[in-house]
């Protein structure tokens, strides 16, 4: 087996009395889309957080690329090439979408302090980022004020902009969120497309796009992976049908 | 040519043609009245830079402003004394050159800029204002206590420095010194804008998440252009206390910050020439108003409630409209 890319292992997370993560271990391999789904307040988002280093785990550790960044804050681990989009989109709503994906560009080529020069000139960073949103078709709005594009534009904006990192893995937060059916259509057929360049670890609601597109599926429920497999180990585990999937299949 | 840059043009003209005329027409006052709009701009344009492209609410600026007005002082009063600033472990004398005293002016606000930005960015919100404004009261409070430099009654000097080949006694020249400052930073601050640097601190005030997540520490942008905002300010300081060849605690007080903060905001934050449009209005208002009344603070008050109620992007937002995105 190949060398995971990303692994937590034994991660926990208490707040209070409240385990939010409770001994969690999983691994990113090479190549693959590896879903993580779970009903609501099961822990993702404090999972994601500390996967992306917004949050310290308590105990455990996490190892990106062989290194262990269990103690690098977010910056350390984008430079690493962990590539994030947001939940709730976190866009800089004042500035258009060519200038959010310049903005990533930026963050993958360095050299953030010059003053001089209009980074809208840089050819280098446009081509970067220009290229970006075309992959996820939104070159026609490469003008667009963010504020006014729609819900599922910039969602294809969170995408567009972690592209542009040329990451060595993708930690998604529900891309597929409010993106209507033929959206998510399109969206899962580029997610489809995009692990053969950077596995990806994918948080999802949409059932449908989680089993068409997952190589394995891990089940998070009240803190703790209670399941961890291919979709159709998942779909027939008793534990999981009990716990989450008997409502939602 | 977008609207907003042909106010800007008209802006930066009429601060120019209005001392040209006064010059002509024999009214040295309103030379005067126009260099300290645009000594104030400058102020204002170094904390736009820090406010409007930062998003930091900057409540201590008249900390860099009296610096500057010090450095003008002390380094102007011993060369006017013949004594040296210091002797031991070297000599350092005074100088009223104005090249020196704006290089010293500009290095020393921004020192002390550097200082209170890497511990007061570390909060925000309400906390970043409540650290900048006592910061700024501990300068305030230590230029009372320094006798050596008049403490409460501050330091007078009797000439006004010198600039090489200019005499700055006549009031066009020296305003034509202040012009070409605001001129200059105000180039530079919207080359910043648009620049890498100015995107990505940009980005930061609207989504710092974002930022973080494509690899740049907004912590590092907000300190650099907290240092610079500092620094032009500071020149400020040092081209305002040459104004008034005197300097005193009140540079430094928080009625300073306030003001400097006022101007940025009648203007328009984030807008380049919101400090030039909000220093003229806050001078005039003064000046007209003041004529009035000594109570003309009660005018500015409530023209000031009706844009942060009605006109956000200040003056320069009600003529030009709305900003349009780079690109």
């Amino acid at each position: 087996m190949a060398e995971s890319v990303l692994a937590i292992a034994n991660v926990s997370k208490s707040f209070g009395a409240l385990k939010a993560s409770d001994d969690v271990s999983l691994d990113l391999r090479p190549g693959e889309i590896h879903a993580l789904i779970g009903p609501n307040g099961a822990g993702k988002s404090t999972l994601i957080a500390q996967i992306a280093g917004g949050l310290k785990p308590d105990a455990g550790a996490i190892r990106f690329l062989g290194e262990d960044v269990t103690h690098l804050d977010t910056v350390g681990r984008a430079k690493l090439g962990l590539g994030r989009t947001f939940q709730v989109s976190a866009l800089a709503m004042e500035y258009t979408a060519l200038q959010n994906a310049v903005l990533g560009a930026m963050g993958a080529s360095g050299g953030i302090f010059r003053f001089f020069r209009r980074a809208l000139s840089d050819q280098g960073l446009r081509d970067v980022a220009e290229k970006a949103l075309a992959r996820v078709g939104l070159s026609d709005q490469a003008g667009t004020v963010t504020s006014e594009l729609s819900h599922g534009q910039r969602r294809q904006l969170e995408v567009a902009v972690a592209l542009t990192l040329n990451p060595k893995a993708f930690l998604m937060d529900e891309p597929m969120a409010g993106l209507g059916e033929a959206g998510s259509k399109e969206m899962t057929a580029f997610l489809d497309s995009l692990r053969s360049e950077a596995p990806i670890l994918l948080v999802e609601h949409d059932m449908d796009a989680v089993f068409t597109l997952a190589d394995r599926i891990s089940v998070l429920v009240y803190g703790r992976i209670i399941a961890t497999g291919t979709a159709d180990e998942i779909r027939g585990d008793p534990e999981v049908r009990r716990a989450y999937l008997g409502e939602a299949v | 040519m977008s609207r907003e840059t042909l106010i800007n043009i008209a802006l930066a003209a009429i601060l120019l043609a209005v001392p040209i005329w006064a010059h002509f027409a024999d009214e040295p006052f309103i030379i005067t009245l126009s260099t300290k709009v645009a000594i104030l701009a400058l102020a204002g344009v170094g904390l736009n830079l820090a406010l409007g492209l930062g998003g930091l609410v900057s409540f201590g600026h008249a900390a860099y402003f009296g610096i500057g007005g010090y450095a003008m002082g002390i380094l102007a009063s011993h060369a006017q004394d013949y004594t040296p600033f210091m002797e031991w472990p070297f000599v350092i004398e005074g100088t009223n050159q104005m090249p020196i005293i704006w290089l010293v002016a500009v290095v020393m606000s921004g020192l002390a800029a550097l200082a209170i930005g890497a511990l007061s960015l570390r909060t925000s919100g309400i906390f970043f204002i409540m650290i900048t404004l006592a910061f700024g009261q501990m300068f305030y409070y230590f230029a009372i206590s320094w006798t050596a430099y008049g403490g409460e009654d501050g330091v007078s000097i009797y000439v006004r420095n010198e600039f090489p080949g200019l005499n700055t006694l006549d009031a066009i020249q020296f305003f034509a010194l202040a012009f070409t400052a605001l001129m200059l930073a105000l180039i530079f601050s919207s080359r910043i804008a648009k620049s890498r640097f100015g995107l990505a601190l940009t980005a930061a005030r609207q989504a710092e998440q974002r930022v973080e997540t494509v690899g740049i520490k907004p912590f590092q942008l907000r300190l650099t252009v907290f240092v610079i905002s500092g620094m032009i300010t500071g020149l400020a300081g040092a081209l305002m206390a040459d104004l008034n060849r005197f300097v005193s605690p009140v540079m430094l007080s928080w009625q300073t910050s306030g003001e400097i903060m006022i101007f940025v905001i009648l203007g328009g934050v984030a807008r380049l020439f919101g400090p030039v449009a909000g220093a003229a209005m806050f001078i005039l208002m003064e000046h007209i108003l003041g004529g009035f009344s000594e109570f003309w603070h009660g005018w500015l008050g409530l023209v000031l409630l009706l844009i942060v109620l009605f006109a956000r992007g200040g003056l320069i937002g009600v003529l030009a409209g709305k900003e349009k995105a780079d690109g």
